[in-house]
């Protein structure tokens, strides 16, 4: 399968840095032990495997687990059709990665955004600053104990925001890391 | 005489000179050349385009032109969700729109935010804007625009606007005074 | 009565002269324009701030954002099934290929999005290629218009009225659907609805070939667009690029074809590349995917299983009580689809803990969900991977050197929707 050789190339040459290959509904993933590293590998990855398009970054916030953010990249190959997908974890004290823009130019906007919604910063990167949230805007929208109302700011001149009313709206999930069951609301007293 | 009159005449009767209020006059030149400025922002923006396009021509109503710059416009549709970020410039370019002006907010989402209840939807238009005329739908058929631009016609139609005028003169003769 | 609340704003003309004198500039040799958010060229609320040397664009930075609605957010908060209306409101010109994008990847976490019932895919085959047909037709118009032919917006929002009567008579809604499920489509093809199409696509095909007797060859349109804005093929690649946009530059890549998905396998149709990457080569492509589809949806017609009106009686959603909402008539009489209706509606499709990423080729480009999953009905993160936002970021590296009036050419070529592009 050709995911799976490339995913073999890679532990091949990076040897303990990267974990054993996950499949799941045929596609690979692989897990990048040092998340400092993650630019040696993807040019490996770009260079000499043939992954030249960077389709996506994700962000994902392991609230209540510690390391607390995954960054998930997903690679694919347009000559040959080959995808796999990198997962590095970074904590919370450290919030930092390198930046790929050396290696893929389309990095650019995605760290932006993963910048203004989780708060992980990217450290190589020329212009890191709030791309869909305004310039001032204090908080991480995407963080799990970030509400899904908001919080009231101002940023004068700029933009103000206010608490939306939720009650009797859409039902919230508690923010932690566990499956939907542990999650729901009705899980929690009405009085919360 | 009532204060609201609509003109109508059959000319056999009143001949070719027709002999109305002023302010009934103006209120009919007014309703039937409203001109609207277009505040197309999400979803609702194209339903607005297919308002003005061939189907649903929203010149037969007067509205010939969507005019984009608020200084030649009457009208100030806000069509779309209108997140904190662009509040400020909603707010400003209907500063910019000269008297009279009214506003007509399109959709859920310009009405009360819609289904987006987020931290960074406002809540509805009207919490920066004085809305006239609310619409709702999501988006709202082209033909609830139409009937929206018609209640607008009607409202501008019973508008006592020279009577207001004396108003805005003595205050600011007052203030001179 | 609501109370209202003033915002006071600053005079623009401080911040302006803040923001020059943070170029380090000599006074009065570059200007700094402001293409702002509420721009009747713009193609949405996008705000762009250009740099000037007299008619020449030196520095383009885009401002996107002001349509940032917390979709994302919202669908942690929200079951699968009860997010399929945030997903019309992305690509809000071509709401049927966004439902059928995230239906897919649904299903693709579920591990059956490639055991539809045959008859399924066939609609949600027709349901993408109509919506594609419907925003190429909206591009090319509102590209059209911004040029200044104002004509050949008028013909395409003729056509789009049609699709939105085949779309009406078979959702419900104009646009913004809500047309599939987890597992399947809501509703069947209603009847007549197959020659009300076969109408419609006799009717769009002498559309398309009246606006591009006004286009394609025009003097005036040719020396607007062509050999402006060339993206060369690396750069495609490495900007992350995708659909017209990418193909525009001379890169083969098409997920229907590449990455075959619902039934594309069986159908016949060709790929539109262009040669160099200008604005001219991907006008052309969209006009040649507007034909391809509509070639599609023939085939469609002809083939798909059981007949236009479903005489047969196939399937169209996937027979599995624990996916699909069982029958009204089974809920009400049957104990074990009481539960299941129960469980799907209140906690929603019980999907397996993992994650999967499915890319769809949207009109616009790729749309692709990431959905990271823990188990239960709802998700635990959800990204949508959206094409318009990449698709911009190339504005910085492609407006330098252009005059002030090629932007709107290049805004109208690149071919985003805001809606999509700040979720």
């Amino acid at each position: 399968m050709l995911n799976l050789d490339s995913a073999n190339q890679l532990k091949a040459k990076f040897g303990d840095l990267i974990s054993e290959t996950v499949e799941f509904r045929g596609e690979v993933t692989v897990k990048i032990a040092d998340a400092e590293q993650i630019a040696e590998v993807c040019e490996f990855a770009k260079t000499k495997l043939g992954f030249n398009y960077l389709a996506d970054i994700s962000s994902i916030d392991n609230y209540g687990e510690d390391p607390r953010w995954t960054v998930v990249y997903h690679l694919r190959a347009i000559g040959n059709g080959s995808e796999i997908r990198l997962k590095t974890d970074v904590n919370e004290e450290k919030s930092e990665l390198p930046t790929l823009l050396g290696v893929w130019a389309t990095a650019n906007w995605h760290e932006r955004e993963i910048y203004d919604m989780m708060g992980i910063r990217f450290h190589g990167h020329p212009d890191l600053r709030r791309i869909l949230m305004w310039e001032g805007y204090p908080y991480f929208p995407l963080r799990k104990d970030f509400p899904l109302a908001g919080k009231p700011t101002n940023v004068p001149d700029v933009a103000f925001t206010k608490v939306t009313p939720l009650e009797g709206g859409p039902f919230v999930t508690l923010p932690s890391s566990g499956d939907a069951v542990s999650r729901e609301p009705r899980v929690r007293t009405p009085e919360e | 005489m009532q204060t609201q009159s609509e003109i109508g005449y059959n000319s056999k009767i009143e001949g070719d000179v027709v002999i109305t209020r002023i302010d009934a006059a103006l209120a009919w030149f007014r309703k039937n050349s409203v001109w609207p400025m277009p505040m197309g922002l999400a979803c609702c923006g194209i339903e607005l385009m297919a308002v003005g396009a061939s189907r649903f021509d929203i010149s037969r109503f007067g509205s010939e032109v969507m005019r984009f710059s608020p200084r030649q416009s009457d009208c100030m549709i806000v069509a779309g969700t209108v997140t904190y970020k662009m509040a400020g410039y909603v707010k400003r370019i209907y500063d910019q729109m000269p008297e009279p002006k009214w506003v007509i907010a399109m959709g859920a989402c310009a009405s009360t935010g819609g289904m987006y209840r987020s931290y960074a939807v406002l809540q509805g238009v009207d919490n920066i804007i004085p809305v006239d005329v609310y619409i709702s739908g999501c988006p709202p058929r082209p033909e609830a625009v139409l009937d929206a631009l018609i209640k607008i016609q009607n409202q501008i139609g019973t508008e006592p606007i020279l009577s207001k005028m004396n108003v805005v003169a003595q205050l600011t003769g007052a203030a001179k005074s | 009565m609501a109370t209202v609340q003033d915002i006071e704003i600053r005079d623009s003309a401080a911040r302006t002269a803040a923001a020059v004198e943070a170029l380090e500039d000599i006074q009065g040799e570059k200007m700094v324009l402001n293409m702002g958010p509420s721009h009747p060229a713009t193609h949405g609320v996008l705000r762009i701030v250009l740099e000037l040397d007299g008619e020449l664009v030196t520095k383009a930075e885009p401002d996107v954002g002001f349509l940032h609605r917390g979709d994302e957010k919202i669908a942690e908060n929200m079951t699968y099934t009860q997010f399929i209306p945030y997903t019309d409101r992305l690509d809000y010109l071509a709401p049927l290929a966004n439902n059928v994008a995230y239906a897919l990847a649904v299903e693709k976490l579920l591990g059956i999005h490639d055991k539809l019932p045959p008859r399924c895919q066939y609609i949600r085959v027709m349901c993408a290629e109509l919506a594609r047909i419907s925003s190429h037709l909206l591009g090319l118009g509102a590209f059209a218009m911004d040029m200044g032919a104002v004509t050949v917006f008028l013909l395409t929002f003729t056509e789009r009225e049609k699709i939105y009567n085949l779309c009406e008579s078979l959702t419900g809604a104009r646009f913004t659907t809500s047309y599939t499920r987890i597992g399947g489509v809501s509703r069947d093809l209603p009847p007549g609805w197959a020659d009300q199409c076969r109408k419609f696509l006799k009717e769009v095909i002498v559309n398309i070939n009246e606006s591009e007797t006004l286009l394609t060859r025009n003097r005036i349109w040719v020396d607007r667009i062509r050999d402006l804005a060339v993206i060369s093929k690396q750069d495609a690649i490495d900007y992350g690029l995708s659909g017209p946009n990418l193909r525009g530059s001379g890169v083969e890549y098409d997920l229907q074809k590449n990455q075959p998905y619902l039934c594309y396998k069986d159908l016949d149709f060709d790929i539109a590349v262009g040669a160099t990457g200008d604005c001219y080569d991907r006008y052309l492509v969209r006009m040649e995917e507007m034909r391809q589809s509509v070639r599609i949806v023939h085939q469609c017609l002809e083939k798909i299983p059981g007949g236009a009106d479903n005489k047969t009686k196939e399937p169209i959603n996937v027979d599995d009580g624990k996916i699909v909402l069982p029958s009204k008539q089974k809920v009400l009489s049957s104990m074990e689809e009481l539960i299941h209706q129960f469980m799907l509606v209140t906690e929603g499709v019980n999907c397996p803990p993992g994650e999967t990423y499915f890319g769809h080729e949207n009109p616009k480009g790729e749309l692709g969900f990431y959905i990271h999953s823990k188990g239960g009905g709802v998700p635990y993160r959800m990204k949508i991977r959206s094409p318009s936002f990449v698709n911009l970021s190339i504005i910085p590296k492609i407006f330098p050197g252009c005059m002030l009036s090629d932007t709107v050419a290049i805004l109208g070529s690149l071919d985003f929707v805001m809606g999509e592009c700040d979720r």
